[in-house]
């Protein structure tokens, strides 16, 4: 397969905090609409990789190519441009404004209108709709006027996941989208991220095995910094070597 | 409180401020004209600060700016209102647009000691730099400006309404400023840039857009100053105005331009009616301040505003 056949491409990126290298020589290709789960124990470098792909810390070394185009320097907000949207492990939204806002900022944040100053929002019915639409996507349609203080954990879990789609992205990194949500609750965001359109390519950071295995069908296995295995579910959940440092058997 | 009745309550305190000027004695008057120009200045704050999150300690720096291009060329050159206005808000914006480029790069405390740091290099401008700006002494003799209308605005009166209109002028196009696509990305700066840059947003041009917008809109405010005053010296860019400001949105409540405006109002009247008895007023501002953090640290709008449901 040709190199800019890649949705994701990462090629032996690092990262050093200081003398930690969180990050340590690691290689990733994505196709896509693949779904793959990135998965390892606490401190592995999970998040640090999803901070390095979305360009929110720059790499020590490697590079970093997003659909065939090298991003490795590109600014966070570019890498958005080239459709790579992201959710955040720790809950990251706007919380003093409201749920349709929120959606709101989501959907300007790839158009020029972001720039219009002239006129109110409320001169912009196609923008709303489209916010509107990307809630009802994830049942929180009748929360529009809700402030994101105002929801509950799941809630705002769900809208992590509505700004990522409301941007229309062609790859999407999920980062422990089912953190801190109930058994009941993670069932429905893994039938959630199962529903997607086929096309998205999906990363996934996921710390409980069944649901990522639940998920996807293609798994990454990460520790301290470094890909030790990489296959299929059954691979990797027949690799030795992940039984006994991820799963501690 | 919807939209509408935002719009409603503004047109109604402009009104209510226009509609009582006739009958109000000249003093009050003056410190009426005074608290019209000085909201405007507080508002322009207020989208630095209360919308997209950045506490400038370096504001006055633009407002005296165009304060003194409008004094140094009516005095020196006898421009009229077009050319000091023109000059005014072009050198403000000018210096806001460099200003910018050096405190957008720093957040928090760093962007609050850049911008201190920067409104002190213009004091000292405006104290030291004597063949220009008369230093110490101050320019002295603004001349009101000839609009070629009946009213003569030497008159407070005339000149109450004239800066009541730039205000309420400024004040609109802030709020659609605020309420804007553009508006809204200042508030989702102010609650979380990782989240923005994640969505395709150059914070960067953002903030240093809103940097600007600021920078001019305290030049309208400046530009109304020396002409109500007739005298600009380095008062009007010391760190105190940039302090007094910071502490009328504050105190008014910031992310909303109403609160400022009234924040701006009241600390023009308590300022003049208290520092008749002490001289230390500076002491009672802060005993103002310490309770509003205290009790109602969204400022005085702010603790009567429930969050929107």
């Amino acid at each position: 397969m040709p190199a800019d056949d890649w949705a994701l491409e990462l090629r032996d990126v690092s990262k050093a905090f200081g003398g930690l290298r969180a990050v340590d020589g690691v290689a990733l290709a994505v196709r896509p609409g693949e779904r793959r789960a990135l998965i390892g124990p606490n401190g592995a470098g999970k998040t640090t990789l999803f901070n390095l792909i979305s360009g929110e810390l720059p790499v020590t070394t490697g590079t970093i190519a997003l659909f065939g185009q090298d991003v490795t320097r590109a600014a966070a907000h570019r890498r958005a441009a080239l459709g790579l949207a992201r959710t955040f492990q720790i809950t990251n939204l706007f919380p003093s404004l409201t749920v349709l806002e929120n959606c709101l900022l989501a959907v300007q944040g790839l158009s020029p209108v972001k720039l219009a100053m002239h006129r109110p929002l409320t001169r912009y019915p196609r923008q709303e709709a489209r916010a509107r639409a990307a809630l009802d996507e994830v049942a929180l349609g009748d929360r529009a006027g809700a402030t994101v203080k105002q929801l509950s954990h799941g809630e705002q879990r769900q809208l992590e996941i509505a700004l990522a789609l409301a941007g229309s992205p062609r790859l999407l990194l999920l980062d422990e989208p089912t953190a801190g949500l109930s058994p009941g609750e993670s069932k429905t965001m893994a039938e959630l991220v199962k529903r997607l359109d086929p096309a998205i390519t999906v990363l996934l950071i996921e710390h409980d095995m069944d649901i990522a295995l639940e998920i996807v069908r293609h798994v990454t296995v990460l520790h301290y910094g470094r890909v030790i295995a990489d296959g299929t579910r059954d691979e990797v959940r027949a690799s030795p070597l992940v039984r006994e440092i991820y799963l501690g058997a | 409180m919807t939209l509408d009745r935002k719009v409603f309550a503004g047109v109604t305190a402009l009104a209510l401020a226009g509609g009582v000027a006739p009958f109000l004695p000249a003093y009050p008057l003056t410190l009426l004209t005074q608290a019209v120009i000085v909201a405007v200045f507080a508002m322009s704050l207020d989208v630095l600060l209360g919308y997209t999150g950045l506490p400038s300690l370096g504001h006055a720096a633009y407002f005296g700016i165009a304060a003194y291009a409008v004094g140094i060329l009516s005095t020196e050159h006898q421009v009229g209102l077009a050319g000091c206005l023109g000059a005014g808000l072009l050198l403000a914006t000018a210096t806001a647009a460099l200003f910018g480029l050096l405190a957008i790069r720093a957040t928090g405390t760093y962007f609050l000691m850049i911008t201190l740091a920067l409104g002190m290099v213009v004091w000292g401008l405006a104290f030291r730099w004597v063949s220009m700006t008369k230093g110490d002494n101050g320019i002295a003799g603004v001349p009101r400006p000839e609009l070629g209308l009946p009213w003569s605005l030497s008159a407070p009166l005339p000149f109450f309404y004239f800066a009541l209109v730039v205000a309420a002028l400024a004040w609109a196009a802030m709020g659609v400023l605020v309420r804007s696509p553009f508006g809204l990305g200042l508030r989702g700066i102010r609650e979380s840039e990782s989240r923005m840059r994640a969505l395709g947003y150059s914070v960067w041009l953002h903030k240093y857009l809103a940097f600007v917008i600021s920078g001019f809109f305290a030049g309208v405010a400046g530009v109304l100053w020396a002409y109500y005053n007739g005298f600009v010296g380095p008062v009007d860019v010391q760190l105190v105005t940039s302090v007094e400001t910071l502490l009328m949105v504050a105190l008014g409540g910031p992310g909303t331009l109403a609160g400022p405006a009234l924040g701006a109002t009241l600390i023009v009247f308590l300022k003049n009616f208290v520092s008749v008895y002490t001289k230390r007023w500076l002491l009672i501002l802060g005993a103002v301040y310490i309770g509003v953090i205290l009790w109602a640290p969204r400022g005085v709008l702010g603790a009567f505003r429930r969050d929107a449901r």
